[in-house]
């Protein structure tokens, strides 16, 4: 019972911070159907100047400043760079930020290290909530579902209830029509990518001091958000929060089990042996079982979960 | 005989300089440089198969070079332990095979659509594989990877990093010219067809999902046999290249040499080997240089480095190339005084960050200077300032005499086609 309520959190609270990458990633796909390699490293920078700014002015101010830089930035990437490679095609645009997720990469170890830098928890929200049986559930983990959820709830009504979300919406499955009305597509682009960053910063800021703040966080979420946004289908929100929590659930649940398929079948009474494959444990699959998965939906049911038009 | 050798002069050349390049090097490093480049130009010609001439975007590559590589090694293993008998040279087609029968199942399974759909499956296929990597010991080794040794064969005993040399530049020949030829076949032309047009393709009565699915199996057996001769070149295959890293750097070499040209990932492979080799002995943020000339080459030259070649091509026919040549100079220099100082930003900002305030003094060339000071940051940053403000002035110059030779090319070659 513990182990399942534990696993249930952990596994909602995985969930939730890939919704926060993840909503910013559906809807940049699905309107401008770019693959945006670099989408976890505004992630990175995110909780990188989180970082920086916590340290010298407190994390409260940290919560807001690198929302808008890392916003900024998305915003400039887009007009000046993807802006200017969309002459040479889909492909160019792909490659263009696969290489700049390597470039973020290699600056963020230029200019902070490659080893992780102490970004820590705010000393305010840093005491134990609730205790289920033994384990322990820390306010911080609370404080960061609350985020994600006023983000969620946040972006739903932006997007389904106000006129700005109508219009994207509407640039979303078709972005030449909306242009012919009249409306300001490219600027819609810029500022739906620069959302989307800000998104992706914000789930930096609230993140990298649960986990760490290091080099390599990116190249662990970068591939994950892709399996979300593929399984969820392209710009749906609501495909993509149903994938995440699924995603975060998965993981977290084959991470703590701790018996291979030879001991099922042993308990089974069918085989005996524990080796080789068999003897893979289900929690070493857990970092597999999400590619597992998008290649699955890629094959079988290429719109995602529910998607409405085909990768 | 005199015109079979013009014909083929490119591939006797290209034979001729491979042979007798290594005598002429002192060091072993070069050499083990020079084995690196064959190994790349395979595997790089065999990822154009797929991105340059049927147009499918891999991110899963290595997939095939590192289960070539694993494959080959564990079958050097067990001619070692005396269970198999293959002559050494002949090892790496162990990789190739297996990779050719694997791009069987990895054709069918992910080559329904093009774009982004085939990239995403080959991504999820490759980290698939790079995690199992590190979930199955017995067949990819620890971290500390799988090794053999190389048997003798007649009389070469591979001992020395010569003969492996030349068994590379071997296999190099040969898989380049059978490359150059499967472009050649019906099957390599109507991949080029897939790639400008699938639905065409389907009307004149082609399945392009079958088509893609050959050129992915065609692709994987030579990405496979680089795979072995990586393993017979180290003797060592580690958990690394089956990784994604791997994948990336096939593609940066593709792309900055050139996907459009058959010659281009050849010189992309050359260039990039060459500059990871020297790149790193000079400075650690070499990875960074490296992505910074991909970027570059995304945003400013996607025809890669091939491509801007052949532009030249007619200018150097018309015998007009004298005339771009000055103005290219004047570019070239406040380029070169842009490219120093953004070296210099980049080598400071990674002295002071790494080492903090603490040991930030550092020398170049006979220069020593505080990184940590203004005065290297003023320098530094007013001179890319400078530069970049004249090489953006001298651009039109470059600009203005290319359109006037273009023009000329263009009115030369209306003339001939009215002559003749």
């Amino acid at each position: 019972m513990e182990f399942l309520i534990t696993s249930l959190l952990n596994g909602i609270l995985y969930g939730l911070l890939l919704f926060m990458l993840s909503s910013g990633l559906t809807l940049i796909f699905g309107m401008m159907g770019v693959l945006n390699f670099a989408h976890a490293s505004f992630y990175m920078i995110g909780a990188y100047v989180a970082y920086q700014t916590s340290t010298m002015i407190g994390f409260w101010p940290a919560l807001i400043i690198p929302l808008f830089m890392v916003g900024f930035l998305g915003a400039i990437v887009e007009r000046y760079g993807l802006r200017w490679v969309h002459q040479h095609g889909h492909m160019a645009e792909l490659l263009f930020t696969f290489g700049l997720s390597y470039l973020i990469y290699e600056l963020v170890q230029i200019i902070w290290g490659r080893l992780p830098v102490d970004y820590r928890i705010p000393e305010t929200l840093d005491f134990t909530l609730f205790t289920v049986f033994t384990t322990t559930f820390h306010t911080y983990r609370a404080f960061m579902m609350l985020v994600a959820i006023i983000m969620f709830i946040g972006l739903y009504l932006l997007i389904k209830k106000t006129r700005v979300g109508m219009i994207i919406q509407a640039a979303l499955s078709n972005p030449v029509m909306v242009g012919e009305l009249g409306h300001n597509v490219p600027r819609i682009f810029t500022s739906v990518f620069a959302i989307g960053c800000a998104m992706a910063g914000l789930a930096g800021v609230i993140s990298g001091n649960l986990f760490t703040t290091e080099p390599g966080m990116a190249d662990r979420l970068g591939l994950i958000v892709f399996v979300v946004v593929i399984v969820g289908g392209l710009g749906s929100l609501t495909g993509a929060l149903i994938a995440s929590i699924l995603i975060g659930l998965i993981t977290n649940f084959a991470a703590s089990i701790d018996y291979s398929f030879g001991d099922l079948l042993f308990y089974l009474g069918i085989g005996s042996s524990s080796e080789g494959i068999l003897g893979v444990k289900v929690s070493q699959t857990a970092e597999v079982l999400p590619f597992l998965f998008m290649v699955l939906i890629l094959i079988f049911r290429p719109k995602g979960l529910m998607g409405t038009r085909e990768t | 005989m005199r015109q079979f050798i013009l014909r083929n002069s490119v591939w006797i050349i290209m034979a001729v300089i491979m042979a007798i390049f290594p005598p002429f090097l002192r060091s072993n490093v070069a050499l083990s440089m020079l084995s690196q480049m064959g190994i790349a130009v395979i595997f790089a010609l065999s990822y154009n198969i797929l991105l340059g001439q049927c147009g499918l975007l891999s991110f899963g590559h290595a997939v095939f070079f590192g289960l070539g590589a694993y494959f080959t090694i564990h079958a050097l293993r067990l001619v070692n332990n005396g269970q198999l008998s293959i002559p050494t040279p002949l090892l790496p087609l162990v990789g190739a095979f297996v990779c050719l029968l694997l791009g069987i199942l990895i054709g069918l399974i992910s080559t329904r659509r093009a774009g982004a759909t085939f990239a995403l499956i080959t991504l999820g296929i490759n980290e698939l594989i790079a995690s199992s990597a590190l979930m199955f010991y017995d067949f990819f080794g620890s971290e500390m990877g799988v090794s053999a040794m190389r048997e003798p064969w007649l009389c070469f005993t591979f001992g020395s990093q010569l003969e492996v040399y030349y068994l590379i530049v071997f296999w190099v020949f040969i898989c380049t010219i059978l490359m150059y030829a499967f472009s050649g076949t019906p099957l390599g032309r109507i991949s080029n067809a897939v790639r400008d047009n699938p639905e065409r393709t389907e009307f004149i009565g082609y399945n392009p999902v079958r088509v893609r699915a050959l050129s992915v199996m065609v692709s994987g057996f030579f990405a496979g046999l680089a795979g072995g001769l990586y393993a017979l070149n180290w003797e060592l295959v580690t958990y690394e290249n089956v990784g994604i890293m791997q994948s990336a750097f096939v593609l940066f070499m593709v792309f900055i040499g050139g996907v459009g040209y058959f010659f281009g990932p050849i010189l992309g492979a050359v260039v990039v080997t060459f500059l990871t080799f020297y790149l790193s002995a000079f400075t650690e943020a070499w990875l960074f240089y490296l992505g910074a000339f991909f970027a570059i080459m995304v945003l400013f030259a996607p025809s890669g480095l091939a491509g801007v070649l052949m532009l030249h091509k007619p200018v150097w026919q018309a015998r007009l190339l004298g005339r771009l040549i000055p103005s290219y100079i004047i570019a070239l220099i406040p380029c070169l005084v842009m490219m120093t100082s953004g070296i210099g930003i980049v080598e400071i900002f990674y002295r002071w960050s790494s080492t903090g305030y603490a040991d930030s003094v550092m020398t170049v060339s006979g220069m020593t200077f505080d990184a940590a000071g203004l005065v290297p940051w003023a320098i530094v940053l007013s001179s890319l300032l400078v530069g970049s403000y004249f090489f953006t002035k001298s651009l039109s110059k470059v600009k203005k005499s290319w359109d006037s030779v273009s023009m000329e090319v263009k009115s030369s070659a209306a003339q001939n086609d009215s002559s003749n």
